[in-house]
């Protein structure tokens, strides 16, 4: 019905697809694997025109199309379902279905919708507006709508992050109709449970690339390591086990059924210490709750549930004196760093700020910095012309001395080894033995490098909790990927 | 690769060129001589020191609007409101004087009308503050309500309570008593007092911005509020300072205006000055040592307009129309290094390596 064959996309110098290939029947689900950055929504955006490829061909029933904008995936019959739905919340049900379609009759519109929703068994009010809704019934008013446009090409992109269990049996009856009605079905998605349950070919990619492809039933160890790809058995020996067995140290951040609505899946019902003396890796595909979790461990979220810090109910990190946790943010530039500030201003701003500075005030210091953390600049520099893995240096050169819990996402992402590996020194040398660092990484092998213990998330859940050297990279990316083996008593 | 400086100077320039030569054309088109025009208008603002001292009557509350612009600018906020503080601070000047007359020595009473002009305007800023920080309103919103609200309260102070003996008039309050003026020696238009507020006042901000760790947190919330939580900043506790200094100024502004210039409270106590100081500010690229230079054109051009009309029957609105294309062309300016700043930051980010 669709085929893709060898599409080629770059961003400038970065090469997201690589020549990929994909056929999609009609009257068939196809799924789309992969780890984070494979390439997955990159490709899904090429298919539905929302970016230009670089090179390939598109073939639909068998014949060479051009798509180059959306309208163009629209007209061919293309439609996708994304992960966030693309909708109007302050428009009614029965406004958005009709948004779009060439009919504009109320009467026989509302007439389509019901009986299009009573099909599928989705209730939903043609006069109730949108923000009412829960994102699933969102998510159902989205899909009858392509259907009502005779889509032949459906797309979901990671649909059911965010609905309810019931919501989820109802969109997959629905699928299922759709594909014996002869619809092409592509679903993205990183569960591979779901993945089973519905698909019937299945293509891997990993790092912009087909790596594989697999017909029902799937063979899971073969996909989980096409996804994550081949691990070396033993994780290099490292200096932390030092670390962590200097037996049980007093807790540091307590968890107690803290629940938050933020990010992609939000935080349900977590609860979990860490301790002094710990270096724990989060790990789990984006937005599954590593960075909501961060984030209110650096009080900078809001959440319901209780957050002990320091042995203190309510911590205090906004107050100058006490800057006991720091939280380095992923995207550095635009939530960590100012950008028209320069590195002598940041470290005025990081510690102890005098009253009145000269512009002599701190260029010392600033050059000392400097040279301590390799950044390339000048005490003037402003943070926003720095590359990113100065960027990151001047992160860490912010960090108090006092600094007892310090709390980062990605922590060499965009770094070199060299840089990575030097991070990684400094922030061990700098940790006090009443300190912690938890940091969330969708590199594996970091996560087993460095942490003593990993925590991984699945849909605002801790899946997997256990000392690094207990786990293995096998149990690590299954967990990711949700499955925990029945061992373990965290249920799924 | 160019200086900071040569950008500086060269974007200065082509603003210049750009809203003098639109100008021109304008003028060509309608058969007037811009030569003659700017003869005419320097010969108004600059031919003797009498008219230099109108000048400089006009540039005190530009300066001081600007001035509290240039601080709720720097916290990343669009200080609408600045007329309504401007107002505020006129009004809680004039109820002290009113209220204190024949009380106190006249200067201690004008002494305490100054702070009661600076606490006006400061409040006016605070509530436009407190409404962005607890209500989630926009100050631009907020701040033009609040310009609406405090016309109303002008309006009914002059029309009722503080009416003159037997009539209200658009004119104004009764006049104070001359103990009550400002002083200004003879030959000049302004109070040489007024003249060392305003100048003191812009020195400090300019300080204030430059060199200590309010300026520096100032300029951290204004460039990223998220940012500078995690450096332990507090951004709605130092954007509402913000805007009470920067309406305080303000009100500083509208005192002056009742002390200094008209010795009564009238309707249109700010005269626009206000918004005026929001122009100077985007025309000196939000720095302040551009400020007392721009808002001096931007005086001389009001004072030497006056002229217009009887010399050459041209209306006195044409100074107007040269302050609006020097900001039109500002804003272009701007807006072309700004994307041409983010395309190259574009190109450098394809250029680089990561997703």
């Amino acid at each position: 019905m669709i085929e893709l064959r060898d599409i080629h996309k770059y961003f400038g110098s970065v090469k997201a697809l690589q020549g990929v290939s994909l056929k999609v029947e009609a009257g068939s689900i196809h799924g789309v694997v992969g780890e984070n950055g494979a390439g997955k929504s990159t490709l899904m955006k090429v298919l539905t025109g929302y970016i230009a490829r670089t090179s390939g061909s598109l073939l639909f029933s068998g014949k060479e199309v051009e798509i180059q904008t959306p309208r163009d995936g629209t007209s061919l019959g293309i439609g996708m379902l994304y992960q966030e739905p693309l909708d109007f919340l302050q428009l009614s049900v029965l406004d958005n279905f009709m948004a779009g379609a060439a009919d504009f009759q109320r009467k026989k519109m509302k007439k389509k919708l019901l009986a299009l929703a009573n099909r599928f068994g989705f209730t939903l009010h043609p006069d109730s507006p949108l923000y009412w809704l829960t994102v699933g019934e969102r998510q159902q008013l989205e899909l009858l709508r392509l259907i009502h446009a005779n889509i032949r090409v459906l797309i979901l992109d990671e649909p059911t992050t965010g609905i309810s269990g019931e919501q989820q049996d109802l969109l997959f009856g629905a699928l299922r109709s759709l594909k014996e009605e002869g619809c092409a079905i592509i679903l993205v998605s990183h569960k591979l449970a779901e993945i089973e349950a519905l698909c019937d070919r299945l293509t891997i990619l990993r790092r912009g690339k087909t790596v594989a492809e697999q017909e029902q039933p799937f063979d899971r160890n073969s996909v989980l390591t096409a996804m994550f790809g081949e691990f070396s058995d033993q994780p290099p020996p490292d200096q932390n086990s030092t670390v962590i067995t200097a037996g049980k140290k007093k807790k540091l951040v307590s968890f107690h059924e803290v629940c938050s609505s933020t990010g992609r899946s939000g935080l349900d019902a977590v609860s979990t210490d860490l301790y002094e003396g710990e270096v724990v890796g989060l790990a789990g595909l984006d937005g599954s709750g590593q960075s909501v979790f961060l984030k209110i461990c650096a009080d900078l979220l809001p959440h319901t549930g209780s957050v002990e810090r320091f042995n203190h109910q309510h911590s205090t990190s906004s107050d100058q004196g006490d800057k006991q946790a720091v939280f380095l943010p992923a995207d550095r530039l635009s939530e960590g760093l100012i950008a028209s500030l320069s590195i002598r201003e940041h470290l005025l701003l990081a510690d102890n700020t005098p009253l009145f500075m000269l512009p002599a005030t701190g260029r010392e210091e600033a050059q000392q910095a400097i040279e301590t953390y390799n950044i390339l600049g000048q005490p003037g520099t402003a943070a926003g012309d720095l590359s990113g893995g100065n960027q990151q240096r001047l992160l860490l050169s912010l960090i108090p001395a006092k600094a007892r819990l310090i709390l980062m996402e990605n922590p060499t992402r965009g770094l070199d080894v060299r840089s990575g590996n030097w991070t990684w020194h400094h922030l061990r040398e700098q940790l006090p033995e009443d300190g912690a660092i938890i940091f969330a990484s969708p590199d594996l092998e970091e996560i087993m490098e460095q942490a003593s213990r990993v925590i991984v998330f699945f849909d605002g859940r801790i899946i997997l909790d256990r000392p690094v050297d207990e786990t293995d990279l096998d149990e690590i990316s299954r967990a990711i990927t949700g499955q925990v083996n029945s061992e373990c008593q965290i249920e799924k | 690769m160019t200086s900071k400086y040569t950008i500086t100077l060269f974007t200065g320039i082509s603003i210049g060129v750009l809203a003098l030569g639109a100008v021109s054309l304008l003028l060509f088109a309608l058969n007037i001589s811009p030569i003659t025009v700017v003869q005419v208008m320097s010969a108004g603002s600059a031919s003797n020191w009498m008219r230099i001292s109108h000048v400089l009557s006009i540039w005190i509350p530009l300066l001081l609007c600007a001035s509290g612009l240039l601080l709720t600018f720097r916290a990343g906020l669009w200080n609408i409101g600045v007329e309504g503080q401007v107002v505020m601070g006129a009004i809680f000047a004039t109820a002290t004087l009113r209220l204190l007359d024949g009380q106190a020595e006249p200067a201690l009473v004008l002494a305490i009308a100054m702070a009661a002009g600076l606490l006006g305007g400061g409040l006016w800023g605070m509530l436009a503050g407190i409404l962005r920080n607890q209500c989630g309103v926009h100050e631009i919103f907020g701040g033009l309500g609040l310009n609406f609200v405090a016309q109303g309260i002008i309006l009914y102070l002059i029309f009722g309570s503080w009416k003159r003996a037997g009539m209200a008039s658009m004119s104004g309050t009764e006049l104070f008593g001359r103990d009550l003026w400002l002083s200004v020696p003879t030959g000049w238009r302004v109070p040489p007092i007024s003249l060392t507020i305003a100048i003191t006042a812009f020195i400090l901000t300019a300080l204030l911005l430059a060199i200590t760790r309010f300026g520096l947190r100032l300029k951290a919330v204004g460039q990223n509020r998220e940012a500078a939580r995690l450096f332990g900043i507090r951004p709605d506790l130092v954007s509402l300072l913000g805007m009470m200094l920067g309406g305080g100024l303000a009100g500083l502004a509208g005192c002056l205006q009742v002390t200094g210039v008209y010795h009564r409270l009238i309707p249109s106590i700010s005269s626009g000055y206000g918004y005026l100081g929001l122009l100077i500010v985007m025309l000196a690229g939000y720095r302040a040592v551009p400020v007392p230079f721009i808002a001096l054109f931007f005086a001389a051009l009001t004072a030497g307009s006056i002229q217009l009309p009887i010399v050459m029957q041209v209306d006195s609105s044409l100074s107007g129309v040269i302050q609006g294309a020097f900001v039109l062309s500002a804003l272009l300016v701007h807006g072309l290094n700004q994307r041409k700043k983010q395309r190259d930051k574009q190109k450098n980010k394809q250029q680089g390596a990561g997703n």
